[in-house]
């Protein structure tokens, strides 16, 4: 069914990505495409993998942004982005076929690839950019929350999060129940000022990105020195070291 | 966003096809156009084969095909679904009034009347569903306004009036009546694409480079490193932009194949009989056809989507 559940999903399943620890290693998405090439919607085709154009399907990729700040130097911010489940999810409603759903018991988005016709139109209706169209199996594809891992009894409790939360090896990525206020999740978010990307899209997005930490300015020894310059390379390798020894 | 070809053809055709059934109808029902079987035939005929051949090549772009059936069971919330219900809905009362109209003209009753007006609303609904498909995706700035459902409407009219003129000089059976209906909505579509493109220079997404990461409150932000050295298919599906100055040079080409020809060839049909009257409207079929075709693939082109944002573009 396209329409969004009747009863909004109390459960909440998401991610919350913290933008101050994430150091952008890419570790997350390899894991992401490793787990789900073998998984829900698997698999996630590559064309000319190994040649000079390759492309393929991936749910989870890592950008890096630049921002610009005259007063505190500016930052490099590495940016994981997936699907954020949403609570008003365009791609479930524009659907025409009833292929993509939310699931009412948790709110995961997900894609039947057996009734989807391959329209790309959930594609289109996503201001995020979280769906991929897989060009060789002719259906949409998107991250599942790794489906397949969460509830998996096969596997010990502890591994039972999404790859790419398992995988992340500076922790900047945690999962669980973003509609329950009380859950570490939920915490984190409140503690942290986690936010929604794009609001005025008006999607509800349920993953949440937590913003880097304030720098510390002003700090004495933090300070930046311009660094003295030591006789140049025409100079022989004992002036150069006598300038380094007397410069330090 | 990238044009596809199917779907440009898709909404050209079917829109004038659309457009053509409606003016017969309408046309037949106010009883001012002329009853004679082949004009009525062909001009049925060719509205059917327009937008037959329209919604079946709007099915090529599917991954699966076989699967088109399944589009129609989302009505409740999908523009797309109800797009396909109302497409297969228009054919049984524009179809039984076609056939009244051909093989049955004198017997126009009641009923017939009713079932006439039942079609030209859903030719009109098809076309506004179309519309909304597009007008609905919030995403892209380009499309989710009011001019969107106003412009299909307009130009599917006017493709099908100017159809129209051409069918009934070639026929013998030119009218002074379509022709200046052709030519008058000829101007409002002028109008429109003018007041259109206006819009769309001075106007951008209120989502930003700054709202899409959420950075906003530590300075402006832009693109550093894209997640991969290869383009994907939101960059080519999403991201397809297309050089200023070809936009400005397809804008002129649409301003004057698809609106100025027309209106200046449709004029002089006036003033002229014969050979030479059958040529000029055919002339402007021939080009609207292309101007339509440039401003559908404008239309596209020219829309950005907000995941360009994620991928180095200042504003979406």
């Amino acid at each position: 069914m396209t329409t969004l559940p009747k009863n909004p999903p109390k459960k909440k399943l998401g991610l919350v990505i913290d933008l101050d620890i994430c150091v952008g290693c890419h570790a997350c998405s390899v894991n992401c495409k490793e787990w789900n090439s073998g998984g829900h919607s698997a698999p996630l085709t590559d064309t000319d993998p190994y040649g000079a154009d390759p492309t393929g399907v991936w749910f989870n990729r890592i950008h890096s942004f630049e921002v610009d700040n005259p007063v505190d130097g500016g930052r490099t911010v590495n940016f994981p982005k997936s699907c954020l489940h949403c609570d008003d999810a365009p791609c479930v409603t524009v659907c025409p076929t009833g292929a993509s759903y939310k699931r009412e018991e948790d709110g995961i988005v997900l894609v039947n690839a057996d009734h989807c016709i391959g329209c790309k139109l959930c594609s289109w209706a996503c201001p995020y950019g979280a769906r991929e169209y897989d060009e060789d199996a002719g259906v949409m594809k998107k991250c599942t929350l790794c489906i397949d891992k969460i509830y998996n009894p096969n596997l010990p409790e502890e591994s039972r999060v999404p790859a790419c939360v398992s995988t992340c090896p500076v922790g900047a990525r945690s999962f669980g129940d973003l509609g329950n206020p009380e859950s570490d999740v939920s915490l984190l978010v409140a503690s942290r000022g986690g936010y929604d990307l794009m609001p005025e899209q008006q999607c509800r997005p349920t993953n949440k990105y937590l913003p880097p930490r304030p720098k510390k300015l002003g700090g004495g020894k933090t300070d930046i020195q311009a660094l003295t310059p030591v006789a140049d390379t025409s100079a022989g390798v004992i002036a150069r070291w006598v300038d380094k020894f007397l410069s330090a | 966003m990238h044009p596809a070809k199917s779907v440009i053809f898709f909404t050209t055709a079917s829109g004038a096809g659309y457009g053509l059934l409606f003016l017969l109808i309408g046309g037949s029902m106010l009883e001012i156009l002329p009853t004679d079987f082949w004009v009525l035939f062909s001009g049925y005929f060719l509205s059917f084969l327009l937008i037959v051949a329209g919604l079946l090549s709007s099915t090529f772009h599917l991954g699966h095909p076989e699967r088109a059936w399944r589009a129609l069971t989302q009505w409740r919330s999908s523009w797309l679904s109800r797009e396909g219900v109302m497409a297969i809905f228009t054919f049984a009362p524009t179809g039984l009034y076609a056939l009244q109209a051909l093989f049955f003209p004198e017997g126009q009753s009641g009923l017939m009347t009713l079932i006439g007006l039942i079609g030209l609303a859903a030719c009109a609904l098809t076309v506004y569903c179309t519309a909304m498909i597009y007008a609905s995706l919030k995403p892209v700035h380009a499309w989710a306004n009011g001019y969107v459902p106003v412009g299909y409407l307009l130009l599917s009219l006017t493709t099908g009036v100017i159809l129209l003129n051409g069918l009934l000089a070639v026929s013998g059976f030119w009218s002074g009546l379509v022709a200046w209906l052709a030519t008058l909505l000829l101007i409002f579509s002028f109008l429109w694409k003018l007041a259109y493109w206006r819009f769309l220079d001075g106007t951008k997404s209120i989502s930003t480079p700054e709202s899409a990461t959420g950075l906003g409150e530590f300075g402006s932000v832009r693109l550093f490193e894209a997640p991969h050295t290869e383009a994907n298919y939101l960059m080519k599906e999403m991201g397809f932009r297309i050089a200023r100055k070809h936009s400005a040079k397809l804008r002129r080409i649409v301003i004057f194949a698809g609106f100025v020809l027309p209106f200046i060839v449709i004029s002089l049909t006036f003033f002229m009989s014969g050979a030479l009257a059958v040529i000029f409207a055919s002339l402007a079929v021939l080009s609207a056809g292309v101007g339509i075709a440039a401003e559908r693939w404008l239309f596209f082109a020219e829309a950005r989507h907000t995941v360009g944002l994620y991928y180095g573009a200042g504003h979406a």
